[in-house]
């Protein structure tokens, strides 16, 4: 009984090592950078990392549709280098001794791999699958350029202050020729003439050129 | 009848409000973007230190005496380029012309260089900064390919800001942005300029004094990068046997000479306003020293920069090289690091040879990255924008650059404008009832609708022709007319004792020496050499084009034959002024056949002319 179920697991564990080694088919190659990722705070990698990384992949399987009974017993790693790096493949719930084809895998791990990053603490770029590449996100563009509204108020404060100054110039060049009006005006004043302290114009009446007591007196005189 | 406030002087010409707003003028003229891009360039590739012989020879023999003979000239005559030059002598009047011709191409070009800058500094501040990550391709699998097989730098000035065609005669068509940022400009230009000095004296203010604070606190930070020491010790490195060629003793000549703004008569139009009492001396040595100690200045911050991103550069190279060593082995991360990446390399290769080789990884060397020398646009553009983004708060950093290269262009253009300004004022183009507004509106307004064809795609090839032809050979030959104008035919003695009038004291025996035969010799030999050295071969370009084999490199082209005429057009139309003039008041005089008289009448002098 013993020796029948050594020679079982035996057979597992070879069939296994057939599955996962290094460039087998559908099988991945996955470096991890943790100290480049986390600097101080980096943790090591053990056999519990490792368990959760079986369990992340097994996850991605059975969120992509055909594949909901995947286990963690099906993910297999090997070849664990201090690096770290190691080879993974996952193998068939349903049928024995077969992996899942590649494509397959690619595909369940690309569409969750924020969630298996985020497990990590990782990135991209610090948790990377060889075969596998990353979509790249698309820039954030806001729906006017940036630039577009920092030249709109660098052109309005250039327009503001050339309006100001041709305006103030003109008013200046009124000012002047106002002034310059008035003190003609000014002048005129001081041109007209005076005749004992009091102004022509001011004289300018009959009043004073005839004198009404003499003029009046006209039929006193005999007449020649 | 007393004059009215706003004009003190008799003959209603305009004045600076003081001495120092004068003072910042001519300082602003003369440092502009030169300093910061073509100075420090020139010191690292002719032997660093050794550099500043040449380079205070020539600033002693050619520099100071030509500024206090351009400044001192237009002190006593009180005019503009045109009309001081007509005023000594009609038959010499071609030189005003000339200069006055070289200011109106150089303010066309250089205020699109401003265009540039205001676009980049627009640009800084997005986050993150447009220049440092490419741009994705059409179906997001991977980046835009020119903009991968260059760099994110590179693809943002020839893509983005020129959108740069692979060949001149390929013109392209108009870049809308560069159009926009363009009238901006201008407007600035005109905003500043609007009435003469008075505005201009205002704003140089700002203008002058902003890029020093700026480049203070590039040099404070620059200082703190790692890597700077390396970029300053190599810059400033004594190298004498470089001073055996004779290319560097040119290049020393030639910048001091471009770089003092000599001969567009920018600088006579400022003297122009001064009183005539001022002494032109002093600040003639004034404005030259601080032009050369801002150049050395700026060299500290630039060089520090430069050996940060040489450094940077050098580390990402042993960097990429142990992340693939590290991969390769499957050693555990931080087994190599930068300090033992030597010993790891060789203890390596004698155990794995096959497997190292197989890797071809690049050789990194610190000295070789600090060998890359680049000037002009170049320097800015590409170069400074690329350190720029590996400092902590780019964007700060990004639009103080890009403000202070905005302040110098600007405070340069100031010069450039009043150069062709002044003249046009005096030669009454406008009715004198018309405002002065008028007058430099239409001078901006046209000089814009000019400058539109540099805002081509093929327009920045443009503008290297008009700085390598307008802006230089005409400049030798008239700074060499008016030396030659004012000491044989104004004659020496008589512009000596109006100097000595002006200043106070008898003109120094140094000046004689150097107005009558040292610098005029100088520049003969300074523009022989020149000319000699751009005959030697068929003139080329460098164009960026993405189909060209050996891209990123510039595809070296030669310009097409009716490209070398304008060329030489360029060069000769200011030149040529001079004799033309000269031929023209000739026919004039023999034509009216009366008696012909080269001796300039006697009333123009400093001491007739204002008592």
């Amino acid at each position: 009984m013993l020796r029948a179920l050594l020679l079982i697991l035996s057979v597992v564990a070879i069939a296994h090592a057939e599955l996962c080694k290094p460039d087998a088919q559908n099988a991945f190659k996955v470096r991890i950078s943790i100290k480049t990722a986390l600097g101080d705070n980096a943790y090591a990698w053990d056999a519990n990392e490792e368990y959760l990384f079986k369990a992340m992949v097994a996850f991605a399987m059975r969120r992509y549709s055909s594949r909901s009974t995947t286990q963690i017993s099906n993910v297999l790693l090997c070849n664990v280098t201090d690096r770290v790096s190691f080879w993974f493949v996952v193998t068939d719930s349903s049928k024995n001794v077969t992996t899942v084809p590649g494509s397959e895998v690619e595909a369940a791990i690309r569409m969750n791999r924020n969630r298996i990053n985020n497990a990590f603490l990782l990135s991209d770029k610090t948790l990377q699958f060889l075969k596998i590449t990353s979509t790249l996100s698309p820039p954030v563009e806001p729906s006017t350029p940036v630039w577009l509204i920092v030249f709109g108020v660098v052109l309005c404060l250039i327009v503001a202050g050339i309006v100001f100054l041709i305006v103030s110039g003109i008013q200046k060049h009124k000012k002047k020729n106002k002034g310059s009006t008035e003190r003609e005006n000014l002048e005129e004043k001081v041109e007209v003439t005076l005749e004992n302290g009091i102004p022509c114009e001011a004289l300018d009446l009959k009043a004073g050129h005839i004198n009404g007591v003499f003029a009046a007196d006209d039929d006193r005189f005999t007449s020649l | 009848l007393s004059a009215t406030p706003e004009t003190p002087k008799e003959d209603g010409r305009p004045k600076w409000d003081n001495k120092f707003q004068y003072i910042l003028s001519c300082i602003g003229f003369a440092v502009g973007l030169g300093n910061v891009w073509r100075f420090p360039y020139l010191c690292q590739i002719h032997g660093g230190g050794a550099f500043l012989i040449p380079y205070f020879i020539a600033l002693l023999f050619e520099g100071i005496p030509l500024l206090h003979l351009e400044l001192a000239l237009g002190q006593c005559l009180r005019k503009g380029s045109i009309g001081a030059w007509n005023t000594i002598s009609p038959y010499i009047g071609g030189v005003g012309v000339g200069s006055w011709m070289v200011s109106v191409l150089v303010s066309l070009y250089y205020n699109t260089v401003l265009t540039w800058v205001m676009w980049y500094f627009i640009n800084s501040f997005q986050e993150p900064l447009p220049w440092s990550v490419c741009p994705l391709n059409e179906n997001r699998t991977g980046f835009n390919e020119e903009c991968y097989e260059s760099t994110a730098v590179n693809y943002f000035w020839y893509r983005k800001t020129l959108n740069i065609t692979p060949d001149i005669a390929e013109s392209g068509t108009f870049q809308w942005w560069l159009i926009l940022c363009l009238a901006a400009c201008w407007a600035i230009v005109y905003l500043c300029t609007i009435r003469g000095i008075e505005t201009t004296g205002k704003a140089i203010y700002v203008t002058a004094i902003f890029p020093y604070l700026v480049l203070t606190i590039f040099l404070i930070q620059g200082l703190t990068l790692p890597g700077a020491t390396e970029g300053l010790i190599y810059l400033f490195t004594p190298n004498l046997d470089t001073l055996k060629n004779p290319r560097v003793w040119l290049d020393a000549a030639t910048q001091i000479f471009f770089s003092l703004s000599l001969a567009f008569g920018g600088l006579i139009a400022f003297a122009s306003y001064n009183p005539t009492k001022n002494d032109c001396e002093k600040d003639a040595v004034t404005v030259a020293i601080v032009n050369s100690l801002t150049s050395l200045y700026a060299s500290i911050p630039v060089f520090s920069v430069l050996g940060f991103k040489a450094t940077t550069a050098y580390w990402d190279c042993l960097d990429r090289n142990i992340i693939n060593i590290i991969n390769e082995f499957d050693l555990p991360e931080e087994s190599i690091m930068r300090q033992n990446y030597t010993s790891w390399i060789s203890f390596l290769n004698s155990s794995y040879p096959e497997k190292i080789a197989g890797l071809k990884l690049k050789s990194c060397d610190l000295q070789e990255f600090l060998d890359q020398s680049v000037s002009g646009t170049g320097l800015a553009f590409i170069v400074f924008t690329q350190a720029i983004i590996l400092m902590p708060g780019s964007q700060a950093w990004a639009i103080l650059f890009f403000i202070m290269l905005f302040s110098l262009g600007l405070s340069s253009m100031f010069g450039n404008i009043e150069g062709v300004f002044t003249p046009l004022l005096e030669l009454q183009i406008i009715p004198k009832s018309a405002p002065k507004e008028l007058l430099s509106g239409i001078i901006c307004l046209i000089s814009f609708l000019i400058a539109l064809c540099f805002t081509l795609g093929s327009g920045s090839y443009w503008i290297d022709i008009f700085d390598r032809y307008a802006g230089s050979v005409p400049l030798l030959v008239i700074a060499f007319f008016e030396v030659i104008g004012v000491v044989y035919i104004y004659k020496i003695k008589r512009f000596s004792e109006d100097v000595e009038w002006m200043t106070g004291r008898k003109l120094n025996l140094f000046w004689q020496i150097t107005w009558r035969f040292i610098s005029p010799l100088l520049l003969l030999i300074v523009f022989m050499a020149f000319v000699t050295l751009q005959i030697q071969k068929p003139p080329s370009y460098t164009a960026w084009n993405p189909k060209y084999e050996g891209f990123p490199m510039k595809e070296e082209k030669v310009y097409p034959p009716w490209v070398q005429a304008i060329c030489v057009l360029l060069a000769a139309l200011p030149c040529v002024c001079i004799p033309l003039v000269a031929l023209f008041h000739l026919v004039k005089q023999k034509c009216r056949s009366k008696e012909p008289s080269l001796v300039p009448p006697e009333v123009s002098s400093c001491q007739g002319a204002n008592s």
